[in-house]
């Protein structure tokens, strides 16, 4: 049998994982780890700016992919830089490793130089970590490692190296396991039928019923049967801001996102339902509004992969635990078999009162005449520059909320953003991510002056990989949603919100060897934004002077039910 | 209302402090927590108490069934089960006191483990709330020592909690 030092057995195991790209940044820990990257060509490293940027633009890797994310960071500093990464994937179930060095193991405990408990630090964000004590362990533990990320709910992995586990003069056989098998873990493989079919008769009982379908459909790679389920009923859908793509925004029976900022038919639809099917969503906060105003007259199907999320915020009357994708298939086939419809004269009412609550407030806003532009035309122009074919990455902010709201998704995989944990700073690593992955692929990165400055350093990443993202950066000069808050909450004072001095964005993307294009006027921005797409093979930095007064609507209301929403500066519910 | 969880889990280092990480994380409370390996080495039994209602126990169990190295897990106050505890006191004995003391201990069917002049340890098992009972009948004045092991419990008949 070969034999390999513990560093060559990790990169071999990634070689035999299938992993492509792995995103990372030196140092002293994983010296002999980047000795035995540079001794090989199969496993691309990508050398980021900064540790954070290389967990986002894995994470962004594995969204797009469905592949998972794959990490390499030194100790201490290099590993706690890393944390909010992970945690941003843990929130949003993304699969991901990350390996991360550790001091020599007769260190450990002794305060050494760049030495930090990663695995007690990644504790709550992680959905497992593994601490190597023995070289042998490595194949192993990587094996175990990718088939946790990847199986059952994902989720970010975490692998800490001492440095002597890595030594090259320890050379050991190297064998990577076949199948792994693991007593204590054992994914659901399958829902159960009985309550398959339990909410197979719920839904040919509804009068009034919703399909509320979140991310779990996309990493779950179920949009197509979930597609098909919609169609077979009849149904509404409403995605969540992770659904986002898992159904056709521009089939009819698509009603929008839900929650804090869906539309007001969304939002219309989940209070008055009588029985809300949930797929692979998990009721949080921001979708729910308050939980004990929740949808009154709901009866709620749940189908999730994880049972520890079913039952957890709202109570559900039909639990089925299992992988989205197996459950819809079971439940087409017993709809098939029923060869029932549901009550066709009460959804034909349904359907009419959900027309008109669409002619209500339809994402209005008020155009400027002769001022600044509207962040909304900002993402409007980009749907019809890119024909709606991009893959769209989104930092954290207003921005966000108008690109999930404007743009547009037809196919799942397509919108990448941090919805659960809400990270600035996201959008450009994760757009590198992508354009790895795709490389031919048209990459836009939706962000703001905020958010794009807390990464900022990736553009030189992106010349040194020649990734030609093309950023949107809407900019506002404000930190816009905070600002929103502090109109709508806290009497307008605008409480450390505003951004003096920012920098000459064009200037920067070009000092970074890229193209800068400033626009600040509507009648130069569809032309501006064709001409930065034609780039192909160039970063292009758009820097979009728009509105800063612009809110976000509707808005849901503190406290109040999913039917309480503000839908403009003035007007509420 | 107090329930007893009884986790059987991977043997491993870390594994104690996923458990333990999950009740903060989550914001839940242990009451009692003890922890030892079983016959089979590989394996830990992890016994806590913890109070919640239906729901929030629901959502424990859930949350320690997902933890990877969590085997398996039993809520024992589902069913009939035997709950020890195991309690060291240290209490003063002089003069009068002495006799009393003894009595005492002889009631609670405890034994007296050491021996001053001045003071008796005493080792006590029990439900936890008979060794509440003895303290308050001994009189927290006389009580100089307390340690106790926190709850282990197993269910009754034929049921067992095992791989």
């Amino acid at each position: 049998m070969e034999k390999l030092s513990g560093a060559e057995m990790l990169i071999r195991a990634l070689q035999d994982e299938g992993v492509e790209h792995l995103f990372g940044y030196p140092g002293g820990a994983v010296l002999h780890i980047y000795d035995a990257i540079f001794q090989q060509d199969k496993v691309q490293h990508i050398l980021v700016r900064h540790e954070q940027a290389a967990t986002h633009a894995a994470d962004g890797y594995a969204r797009a992919t469905g592949k998972p994310g794959v990490v390499l960071v030194t100790s201490g500093p290099g590993a706690t830089n890393a944390v909010t990464g992970i945690a941003t994937a843990y929130m949003d179930s993304i699969p991901m490793v990350v390996v991360s060095g550790q001091v020599r193991s007769d260190w450990i405990g002794d305060d050494a130089f760049q030495e930090t408990d990663m695995v007690g630090i990644c504790r709550p964000i992680v959905k497992h970590s593994f601490m190597v004590r023995r070289t042998e362990d490595i194949p192993e533990i990587v094996r175990k490692a990718f088939y946790i990320a990847t199986t059952g709910r994902p989720g970010p992995v975490l692998i800490d190296i001492p440095k002597d586990k890595t030594a090259p003069q320890v050379k050991l056989p190297y064998e990577f396991p076949k199948k792994v098998k693991m007593r204590s873990y054992t994914p659901v493989a399958r829902g159960h039928s009985g309550q398959i079919r339990k909410a197979v008769e719920e839904l040919m009982k509804a009068k009034r019923p919703v399909i509320y379908a979140g991310g779990g459909v996309v990493s779950g790679n179920a949009s197509e049967l979930l597609t098909a389920v919609a169609h077979r009923l009849g149904f509404p859908v409403t995605n969540t801001l992770m659904g986002l793509g898992c159904f056709p925004y521009n089939d009819k029976q698509f009603v929008g996102m839900l929650g804090m900022h869906g539309t007001y038919e969304a939002n219309m639809v989940m209070h008055n339902a009588d029985l809300i099917m949930a797929v692979g969503a998990r009721f949080d906060d921001r979708a729910t509004n308050d939980a004990s105003k929740y949808c009154p007259g709901a009866t709620i199907i749940h189908i999730d992969v994880d049972p520890a999320t079913i039952s957890k915020n709202v109570r559900a009357d039909v639990p089925i635990v299992g992988p989205v994708q197996q459950v819809l298939e079971d439940m087409l086939g017993m709809l098939d078999e029923h060869g029932g419809q549901p009550d066709q004269k009460a959804l034909g009412r349904w359907w009419e009162e959900i027309e008109g609550w669409r002619k209500v407030h339809g994402l209005r806003f008020e155009v400027n005449e002769d001022g600044l532009m509207k962040p909304q035309q900002v993402v409007q122009a980009l749907h019809r520059v890119t024909k709606g074919d991009a893959y769209v990455t989104s930092d954290v902010g207003q921005h966000q909320m108008f690109a999930a709201q404007f743009y547009g998704f037809d196919k799942p995989r397509r919108w990448i953003n941090s919805g659960g944990l809400g990270t600035m700073g996201f959008g450009l690593p994760a757009a590198m991510g992508v354009q790895l992955a795709f490389p031919d692929a048209t990459v836009a990165c939706v962000t703001g002056e905020g958010s794009i400055q807390m990464n900022i350093q990736e553009l030189s990443t992106c010349l040194q990989y020649g990734l030609p993202i093309k950023i949107i950066n809407i900019n506002n000069q404000a930190l816009g949603m905070v600002r929103q808050w502090q109109d709508m909450q806290y009497g307008g004072r605008h409480s450390s919100s505003y951004m003096e001095s920012l920098p000459d964005f064009v200037k920067l993307a070009e000092s970074y060897g890229h193209v800068g294009i400033k626009v600040d006027r509507f009648e130069d921005l569809e032309g501006a934004m064709e001409k930065a797409f034609s780039l192909k093979d160039r970063l292009v930095f758009m820097d979009i002077y728009v509105d800063p007064t612009e809110h976000v609507y509707p808005m849901q209301i503190a406290d109040g039910a999913m039917r309480d929403m503000w839908l403009s500066k003035t007007e509420r519910t | 209302m107090r329930r007893i969880i009884s986790i059987l889990m991977e043997n491993e280092p870390g594994a104690l402090s996923r458990v333990v990480g999950l009740f903060s994380q989550r914001g839940y409370n242990i009451e009692t927590l003890t922890v030892a390996p079983t016959e089979d080495n590989t394996l830990s039994r992890l016994t806590l108490t913890t109070f919640g209602d239906d729901r929030t126990i629901e959502r424990i169990t859930k949350h320690l069934n997902k933890l990877i190295e969590v085997v398996k897990l039993v809520d024992l106050t589902e069913g009939s089960h035997i709950e020890r505890e195991l309690m060291l006191i240290k209490v003063k004995a002089t003069g009068a006191q002495r006799a009393e003391v003894k009595r005492t201990v002889d009631i609670f069917r405890g034994q007296i483990v050491d021996v001053t002049s001045s003071v008796y340890t005493v080792q006590l098992t029990g439900a936890s709330d008979k060794l509440d009972a003895f303290i308050n009948a001994i009189g927290e004045t006389q009580v100089l020592e307390v340690v106790r092991s926190g709850v282990s419990g197993i269910s009754r008949g034929e049921k067992v909690l095992s791989i």
